[in-house]
């Protein structure tokens, strides 16, 4: 079991990257009046089958050889579920995979969503061959960062030199607190 | 709402330093295991830390990155680190606390940390 939301979308999309991505979106988007936290992770990778996609929320289905469980999915499908949330997969072979959850966010065994920021930051500083496009709101407020953009600024300055990892640790902290007054939930 | 002003002005500062990462013969590789085993028991914060590390201590010869599940489940979270022309280290259970130690005594100094690697938990 994660501890946080955030480990289950850095999990989710590592699968997305594994599945050679080149563009990665996704949403987080949290909002009192309706009492929901939806997270969509969507990529562009090579998609499963539909037996993948039947298989892949059994927790004793892997396409891994390593082990014989594949726990990652499962883990974010049940920590939906556990708060009234929902929670599907959509793909296709060669359509790329979207991944879905809504948490209910007042329900007491909603985890928290942590460190979000880390997060996001990990995945576009160790994947520099991936696009991501992260959407943050929070009620009716809310911030975008698309590498595509970055990348454009930057020419053959990669994400990983100290400066540009810091800056986008900054823009990603920054603006989400911007976005949602700094409050933890 | 911070712009991507700042990172025109990084560029503009930038330009014409960056050379041609050397992925030599020469280079160190510290490899982190990223799976669902790995993350659930807190590799984030150990990759975070060790890259952070090697970037404020300016090891060059380091390169910090990421693969998935080593197979070694209940020992993650789980930093390899690789020199060339010695045999690979395996620290297992790793803190961001640990991962600094390594990088004081086997990434600067040479001398791996023993108590920490798998050899010296299932002896």
């Amino acid at each position: 079991m994660m501890t946080e939301i955030s480990l289950n979308i850095l999990d989710v999309a590592e699968n997305s990257t594994r599945a050679e991505a080149t563009l990665v979106e996704i949403t987080v988007e949290a909002n009192t009046e309706t009492d929901t936290l939806s997270i969509t992770v969507k990529d562009d990778g090579k998609g499963m089958t539909k037996e993948q996609v039947a298989a892949v929320e059994d927790p004793f289905f892997t396409t891994r050889t390593t082990r014989k469980v594949g726990l990652g999915v499962s883990f974010f499908k049940q920590a939906a579920l556990l708060t009234g949330g929902s929670f599907s997969i959509e793909s296709a072979p060669g359509a790329g995979t979207c991944t879905s959850a809504v948490f209910i966010l007042s329900h007491i065994d909603r985890m928290p969503l942590g460190d979000i920021t880390s997060t996001i930051h990990t995945l576009i500083t160790f994947h520099t061959q991936t696009d991501f496009i992260y959407t943050y709101s929070y009620n009716n407020k809310s911030f975008t960062l698309d590498t595509r953009e970055m990348k454009e600024i930057l020419g053959n300055i990669p994400f990983d030199v100290p400066e540009v990892s810091n800056y986008i640790k900054d823009y990603l902290a920054e603006n989400k607190s911007e976005t949602d007054g700094g409050i933890s939930y | 709402m911070k712009s991507l002003e700042e990172l025109k002005a990084i560029r503009e500062k930038m330009q014409g330093q960056i050379g041609v990462r050397s992925e030599s013969d020469t280079q160190t590789r510290v490899i982190v295991g990223m799976a669902t085993c790995g993350i659930a028991s807190g590799a984030r914060p150990v990759l975070t830390a060790l890259s952070d590390a090697v970037q404020t201590k300016n090891l060059s010869n380091v390169s910090v990155t990421q693969t998935g599940c080593i197979g070694l489940c209940q020992y993650e979270p789980i930093v390899e680190v690789m020199e060339p022309g010695k045999d690979k280290v395996t620290y297992i259970k790793m803190t961001p606390e640990k991962a600094m130690e390594v990088v004081e005594q086997h990434l600067l100094r040479g001398q791996v940390v023993t108590e920490y690697t798998i050899n010296s938990a299932i002896k």
